[in-house]
């Protein structure tokens, strides 16, 4: 049993008591202790299940590189899955739950895997779920996601806030150990402005623990004295600062990190956001992220009970919590001596050391056994007893195939294998590594690091992230260090005396990598390389086997480090077992890719502050609150929204835009057209830019009219249209669509800068300078002439011309352009004066009929005149002859944008679809981008077509279905009927006709 | 995340301001022009890993277009330079043949 020792926890506060509960069940723990301890403490070893065998697992680690111990936190919308409960600081009424098991944790059904667990090796889902395919959707795939996956997905929004910061600094050390702390001394000294962090709620690291059982010294001192000493001295520097609870989570081009800093997870009833993404840029980073201690492959290893060495003692020192009264240690290094002299000294049994070296360890194995600890050299686990539970091990010689010596009964096994530098944050952005044969580790390679804009290093490495595992060079390292990243900062580096360390000198590791060495199949299939994902020793035997060589294959192949954890305990074990069934050295086979982030970080921390309302900026013209006040139903165009209907009181929003095309069409209608793109281009080459710009020739253009215009992308697809007008000598206007705006300014942009920079043009994007309202009916003259100034004759003002003047008292500029084919004025006034100029507008207008109508039924009236709609008509793959535009491209230009393209074979291509008008033969309404089918069926069986519906609509001027459509020959097929099958299953059969389907002499808008 | 200098503005703009504008360079060609020559235009791009001639526009600051001679591999950034010039001027590939001797890149070198 696990339990609380009557003493020790140098983290906890023994006054605080903390209630809290675990699938359920109340316990207690203490203010420090992490949900991990405190389970510990309540004797419950057992967590969870493993991901495809069901079995059942404990607490391995006491830090971010847990694979096990991964909970369901918090309840409603607080609920989180997949939180390591080695870094869950435990708090008042913290409630978690187990996770991957049913019915509960300790029976479970999918448990049963494990007894098929022969045949589902790695890459298992790859074998057996082929065939027969029927079978993947409606067997294999349900049962997979049932029995598969971890957590459960939150169901509620979440209810905590998030915040992004953004900060520049000279130096950031990440990793607040006493290299970090060394480091930022170093640094701190010569001037740099620096910011220190640390993922977790204590400095020190390491070292706090494992100093003061070995007995080592900082100038003469116990460890902590260093520490708090370099902490103090830290935290008076100005140009320092210090963060807790915050992790280096990425490290990007160019000096970026990502920090992720959890500010209320400890205590969650405080004010303020709960977490904090911190985008900082440094000129230099110190890498001080220490090592993870890694776990032996020996079969049973996974055994609740089993643990890394390093949090054996963790657990006790920092904790006051034994994870078992008889702890077995195994080993290949010396630093697990340390576990052994912790527990002895803690009154607990450490019934044998096995160390797995034959010629043992240095004076840490002296001293261990100076406690009168047993030690077996050159010994090894055989296997781990115990199911739920480790219940004893039987030893075997290392050097042979398992044969069991004796067993020794016990309760806990402290495991190590040695440790790998977190070498993360410097591969993130292309630090490559070097392997360390002496400590069996890979290790950051200083001569090729991450380099900044002017090729230098920007990251680097101290400490034992970067192979310094004694605190005497780790100090050093770090000192060095430092002081470097000042002086690349720019600052003068000043060094800091570094104290004299007395720490043991540990004996030499050996490499194990698999235990015993000759280990039979029996062994190795239950000897796991992966926790969370299942993978043991005998899959990664099999990839290789099969074929899978790449260390990169293999890993996607076993799913080996492609957990949550992402492989912090198995990678490096996994490789080495991958290099040995290769016959290769571990360096060639080289290591899997390291990404960010360093553990998972919160979707609310990438998200920040960008939720709901302040989600996306939204643009609003002069007139957006009378929309709002006069119930507009909004539609988002781009960042706009515009009114789609105004539905009245009772009145669908359908019923809405059939009235309001109406009374457009019978009477006067008012539309908000601010939204409209409209680009000032001036100067002395601007009509001969423009003729570049459009499909038409707009340098011809006389002062004072208006024409409608084409722009093509230079690979000759339509991508823009709208309506120019020459405004002098000069200066032309170009109107865009609404979305299109920004787009074709910085369109325009480009092709000034980059191509024709010697052209005499400017541009300038007046979009939002101007309100604009289509005044619409045969009512429009009648309501303008009411409210008075500029004279809106036909005389005046004919049919595509312009006119500046005064309405209403208000400067306006009044366009005769009609989109939809009524009589029609576009006026556009100062944006200031928009509001004032709509109300006169409808108030003028009341007698008339005035209504305003929103973007559904300028669509539909557009389509009756059959106007094309970009967006609709075009989707990035038509050209304007597609569409029947050939009056639109002029043919007395040599050159402009999409000329060259359009000459292309596939553009001239005479089965290219064409646009039509297609009208149903039941009136009835085409669905949507529906298809029309041809005779046969293509090579994958599917039907042929011969054409696609771009727009449909409901007509209530003609009380019909109406559409338009690319078909292949289209207009030469005027009279065909072809049918459009519908995802409702029935077929719709349409009549090939002209696209204009209302006043095609133009009557109407030319009065 | 780039941080790159506007040569108009002056500003070391991180990349979240600029807008990455594809290869640098590239010669138009219009109407007249053969179908190879158009296919190299529009479509035929350079991928090294090494040197490499690029376009940006410091899309949120000035609004300007500039070009950027830079290391794909290491990052390096060897200089950025007016985007209204047909080739790399002569300072930017004497830095550039300064650290990575014997370079080249369509036509120069």
């Amino acid at each position: 049993m696990s339990t609380r020792l009557a003493k020790g926890g140098r983290f906890l506060d023994k006054g605080k008591p903390v209630t809290f509960t675990f699938n359920g069940k109340r316990l207690k723990g203490y203010e420090g202790d992490t949900l991990a301890s405190a389970l510990l403490a309540n004797g419950q070893v057992m967590v969870g299940r493993s991901f495809k065998y069901h079995r059942p697992r404990g607490i391995v680690a006491s830090g971010a590189e847990e694979p096990n111990a991964l909970m369901n936190h918090g309840a409603g919308g607080t609920f989180e899955p997949n939180q390591r409960a080695t870094t869950t600081e435990l708090y008042d009424g913290l409630q978690a739950g187990s996770q991957n098991h049913w019915p509960n944790l300790e029976f479970d059904v999918g448990a049963i895997n494990a007894g098929f667990s022969r045949f589902l090796t790695a890459g298992f889902y790859y074998k057996m779920f082929i065939h027969p395919r029927p079978l993947w959707k409606h067997v294999y795939e349900p049962f997979i996601r049932q029995s598969a996956g971890l957590g459960k997905a939150p169901k509620e929004q979440d209810a905590d806030t998030y915040e992004h910061f953004n900060v520049n600094v000279d130096v950031l050390v990440i990793g607040g150990g006493i290299a970090g702390l060394q480091a930022a001394l170093a640094a701190g000294k010569s001037g740099a402005k620096v910011l220190v962090i640390e993922q977790t709620a204590h400095w020190g690291g390491r070292a706090m623990v494992d100093e003061p059982l070995a007995e080592g010294r900082i100038g003469g001192a116990p460890v902590d004295k260093f520490v708090e000493e370099t902490r103090a001295a830290l935290e008076k520097m100005p140009n320092v600062s210090m963060r807790l609870r915050l992790m280096g989570a990425g490290v990007y081009d160019h000096g970026y990190v990502l920090g992720y800093e959890r500010l209320t997870d400890h205590a969650p009833t405080a004010a303020g956001p709960r977490h904090r993404l911190w985008r900082i840029r440094a000129k230099r980073i110190v890498t001080a992220t220490g090592a993870i201690e890694r776990p032996l492959s020996f079969a049973g290893n996974d055994v609740p009970g089993v643990m890394l060495a390093s949090a054996v003692r963790d657990y006790v020192v920092n904790f006051g919590v034994s994870v078992g009264d008889r702890v077995v240690v195994v080993t290949n290094n010396d630093s697990a001596y340390l576990t052994a002299i912790a527990m002895k000294k803690a009154g607990l049994e450490v019934p044998c050391i096995l160390d797995a070296r034959p010629e043992g360890g240095g004076a840490l194995m002296q001293a261990a056994q100076d406690l009168g600890i047993p030690v077996e050299t050159g010994k090894a686990i055989a296997k781990v007893k115990g199911t739920r539970r480790v219940t004893g091990v039987a030893i075997c010689v290392q050097a042979g195939e398992g044969a069991v010596l004796k067993e020794i009964a016990c309760d806990a096994v402290a495991m190590s294998g040695g440790w790998s530098p977190v070498v993360h944050l410097w591969s993130h952005c292309g630090g490559k590594l070097t392997w360390d044969t002496g400590h069996a580790h890979f290790r950051p390679d200083v001569d090729n690091p991450p380099r900044d804009d002017a090729g230098e290093a920007f990251v680097i490495p101290v400490g034992t992230a970067n192979g310094a595992m004694h605190i005497a060079l780790a100090l050093e390292d770090a000192e060095m260090s430092g002081r470097a990243a000042a002086k690349a900062a720019g600052h003068k580096p000043k060094p800091v005396a570094t104290p004299d360390v007395t720490s043991p000198q540990e004996a030499a590791m050996e490499p194990v990598w698999l235990m015993p060495q000759g280990a039979p199949y029996e062994l190795r299939m239950k000897a796991w390389l992966d926790f969370q994902n299942d993978v043991k020793v005998s899959d990664v035997q099999l990839a290789a086997q099969e074929g899978f060589e790449s260390v990169e294959h293999a890993k996607r192949y076993t799913t080996l480090g492609m957990a949550t954890d992402q492989g912090k305990l198995s990678n490096i074990n996994g490789l080495a077992i991958l290099s040995d069934a290769l016959g290769q050295p571990i360096p060639q086979t080289g290591t899997t890719t390291f990404r960010p982030p360093y553990t998972p970080i919160s979707m609310g921390a990438i998200a920040g502050e960008a939720r709901g309302a302040v989600f996306q900026p939204i643009r609003r013209t002069p007139m957006q609150a009378w929309h709002d006040a006069h119930g507009a139903d909004w539609e988002p165009v781009g960042h706009w929204r515009r009114p789609y209907a105004y539905p009245r009181s009772s009145e669908s929003v359908h019923d809405a835009v059939m009235r309001e095309v109406k009374n457009t069409r019978q009477a006067l209608g008012l539309l908000d057209a601010s939204t409209l793109g409209k680009i000032i281009v001036k100067g002395p080459d601007a009509g001969r830019f423009l003729d570049m710009m459009y499909t038409n020739m707009m340098s011809t253009l006389k002062v004072g009219k208006c024409r409608y215009g084409l722009m093509c992308s230079e690979n000759g697809f339509l991508t823009d249209d709208g309506v120019v007008a020459r405004i002098d000598e000069d200066t032309w206007l170009c109107h865009t669509t609404s979305g299109g705006a920004d787009s074709v300014h910085g369109h325009m942009e480009e092709w000034l800068q980059t191509e024709w920079w010697d052209w005499k043009v400017y541009t300038a994007n007046v979009t939002e300078q101007y309100a604009q309202i289509a005044v619409v009916g045969p009512n429009a003259r009648k309501v303008l002439e009411k409210l008075g100034g500029m004279d809106v004759s036909k005389e005046a003002l004919g049919f595509m011309e312009w006119k500046e003047g005064e309405i209403a008292g208000i400067p306006a500029r009044a366009f005769r352009i009609s989109f939809s084919g009524e009589l029609s004025y576009e006026i556009a006034v100062p944006a200031s004066q928009g509001l004032a100029f709509w109300e006169a507008l409808m108030e003028a207008g009341a007698e008339f009929g005035a209504m305003p109508y929103g973007t559904e039924a300028l669509h539909i009236m557009r389509a009756e005149k059959g106007f094309i709609m970009i967006g609709d008509e075009t989707d990035g793959t038509v050209i304007p002859q597609d569409l029947g535009l050939h009056w639109a491209l002029s043919k007395k230009k040599d050159d402009y944008l999409g000329k060259r393209a359009q000459e292309r074979s596939h553009m001239a291509d005479p089965t290219r679809w064409k646009l039509v008008g297609l009208e149903t033969v039941d009136g009835a309404v085409l669905p949507d981008g529906a298809y029309a089918v041809a005779e046969g069926t293509n090579a994958n069986g599917q039907r042929n077509v011969q054409g696609r519906v771009t727009s449909t609509y409901h007509s209530p001027t003609l009380d019909r279905g109406i559409a338009m459509g690319l078909v292949l020959h289209g207009p030469d097929r005027m009279g065909e009927v072809i049918e459009f099958p519908g995802v409702d299953g029935k077929t719709y059969k349409a009549k090939i006709v002209d696209p204009v389907f209302y006043d095609k002499d133009g009557e109407k808008q030319n009065v | 995340m780039l941080i790159l200098h506007c040569p108009y503005c002056g500003v070391d703009a991180d990349e979240t301001e600029l807008h990455a504008g594809g290869e640098a360079h590239v010669k138009r060609y219009g109407p007249g022009s053969s179908d190879a020559e158009f296919e190299s235009y529009l479509f035929v791009r350079e991928n090294p890993k090494g040197v490499h001639f690029e376009r940006w526009r410091h899309a949120n600051g000035c609004g300007k277009w500039f070009h950027a001679a830079r290391c794909t591999s290491t990052l390096e950034v060897f200089g950025t330079y007016s985007a209204q010039t047909t080739e790399p001027p002569q300072e930017i590939k004497d830095k550039i043949s300064a650290k990575r001797p014997g370079w080249s890149w369509r036509e120069f070198a």
